[in-house]
């Protein structure tokens, strides 16, 4: 554990796990958001929509997200000139927010889907019946319904963004796999120790978010 | 509930008024952006010939993108096997009846499932060496990365799998004088790996991403080969990058709808008890977030 009593060391342990921390925040928003708006065309009466979020999550589903991270600094950034800050670490970290929002929005999306399917049909054939339009229908009676059958594979969506954000790593931001090779590098007669507190981090966080998640939907279950 | 028609009415005439405007109104917007795309790629010369032309020579696919696929589809098959094997194991010595045994092997699948499969990989081929002072094969270091990562998962589907077959099946069993080993061995294994089937070759969608991540410590594979060294060739970063993509989709979409294959061939004999468990609703053939993320 000495080389966590160096100061420098330190700095660089935190300042890894708070890019994580960012992303995990900024990603999961806008994976949510997109997600559900994605959900939401999936299944629309509009037949354009419906194709389009079908395409999406083909697409983004069945790519690598290192091969999205990748595009984003090399498709959106240096050739379509989408910049989001003049600091570099900044920008690379928004941009990996795109990345990770767009390829989470994927599963995000057949969560819900899959979420919207438990909901039965008796439910959106009352409100149609009450003259309900396919918004109110969708906003008032399935999604609300839904949203609690989805907690738990919500939950595993947002602990695997949380690990995904890792991968910003390699357009250069400095965040914990990056941090972690640095210190590794720097302190070859450590290795395991550096190893157990980088990994120990992640477990210590993520598996008790994980009972807590299954305990939510449990407790949030819809009793049928 | 199917989502198709239940959610709305059959349109009436405002109603498909309606919805021919949002259909233009988004075809439009969409039309905007992919020009917009466009012109941007015409002023950076993206569209210049000399950029795709790589693409239609055979010296491209065969010195670069099919070898990569080929050490993309290799690590991945090398990590599957291993990995079921490192499930199998695991899931049994989870479900154990001694406490020695269930506890470490519960603690070693939630460790590897909750640590980034990067950051492990990183361990394994620029820490390792430093213990072993050998330096580290990066096939290896992919590959056992891998196998931790998604062995872990699988443990835990098939132990979801070996709990969702009916417990008249292991008392049966147990009634006609066999042992624990047999019962797991004989009765419970094979009935649960036939409803995990599909859960096992969605995983494998998950195995042909993560390859990816070998990338970043240059292992290489299709990222490095078909798109690095490409684009180091011809300066065609964006083209490689399109290209390699929709390599990676076609694999792995034809994994999947192999999985969905499976899926329907098992659940029409009605034999094979349904998968159970956290990742029942997001349907067992969806392919998981892999990139150290699983979905499962």
């Amino acid at each position: 554990m000495d080389v966590f009593s160096d100061p420098l060391n330190r700095e660089v342990y935190l300042t890894g796990f708070l890019w994580i921390l960012k992303l995990t925040l900024a990603g999961g928003v806008g994976a949510l958001l997109l997600g559900v708006l994605l959900a939401a065309m999936r299944v629309s009466p509009v037949p354009v929509l419906r194709a389009f979020g079908t395409a999406w999550v083909n697409i983004f589903r069945n790519t690598p997200l290192t091969l999205i991270i990748f595009f984003c600094y090399f498709g959106l950034f240096s050739t379509l000139g989408v910049a989001f800050s003049d600091d570099i670490d900044l920008n690379n970290f928004w941009l990996g927010v795109t990345g990770l929002a767009v390829y989470t929005a994927a599963f995000v999306c057949e969560a819900i889907r899959s979420g919207i399917n438990t909901v039965p049909a008796g439910q959106a054939e009352a409100a149609r019946a009450i003259g309900m339009t396919f918004r109110q229908t969708l906003t008032m009676i399935i999604l609300p319904q839904a949203g609690r059958a989805v907690i738990a594979p919500l939950g595993s969506i947002i602990i695997a963004l949380c690990k995904n954000a890792t991968i910003v790593g390699t357009i250069g931001l400095m965040e914990s796999s990056n941090a972690m090779k640095q210190l590794i590098n720097e302190n070859g007669d450590a290795v395991v120790p550096i190893f157990l507190v980088f990994a120990g981090t992640f477990a210590i966080v993520l598996i008790p978010t994980g009972y807590a998640f299954g305990w939510l939907a449990n407790r949030l279950a819809v009793k049928r | 509930m199917s989502t198709d028609a239940v959610l709305y009415d059959h349109p009436g005439p405002r109603a498909k008024a309606r919805n021919r405007i949002l259909t233009v109104a988004f075809g439009v917007l969409l039309l905007a952006l992919l020009y917009w795309i466009y012109r941007k790629f015409d002023e950076k010369g993206q569209w210049a010939a000399a950029l795709w032309k790589p693409f239609t020579q055979s010296s491209t696919w065969t010195d670069y993108i099919l070898p990569g696929l080929l050490h993309t589809l290799e690590a991945a098959a090398v990590a599957a096997a291993l990995s079921l094997v490192f499930g199998v194991i695991f899931a049994v010595g989870r479900l154990s009846d001694h406490w020695w045994v269930r506890v470490p092997a519960g603690a070693v699948v939630e460790f590897f499932r909750a640590v980034p499969l990067l950051l492990m990989m990183f361990f394994i081929f620029f820490g390792v060496p430093y213990l072993t002072e050998k330096p580290m094969s990066i096939f290896w270091a992919v590959v056992i990365g891998l196998t931790l990562y998604n062995g872990s998962v699988l443990a835990e589907a098939f132990r979801a799998g070996v709990k969702s077959v009916p417990a008249g099946q292991s008392e049966a069993a147990y009634a006609i004088g066999m042992r624990k080993g047999q019962v797991m061995g004989h009765i419970l294994i094979p009935q649960a790996a036939r409803a995990m089937l599909p859960v096992i070759v969605s995983q494998l969608v998950v195995l042909v991403k993560d390859t990816a991540l070998g990338y970043i410590i240059s292992y290489n594979e299709l990222l490095q080969l078909g798109v690095n060294n490409v684009a180091a060739n011809f300066g065609n970063v964006v083209q490689a990058a399109i290209v390699a993509a929709i390599i990676y989709i076609a694999v792995n979409s034809l994994l999947t709808s192999f999985a969905g294959w499976l899926s329907r061939r098992t659940r029409r004999s009605g034999k094979a008890p349904r998968a159970t468990g956290r990742g029942v609703i997001m349907g067992a053939t969806d392919p998981g977030m892999g990139g150290g993320g699983g979905a499962v």
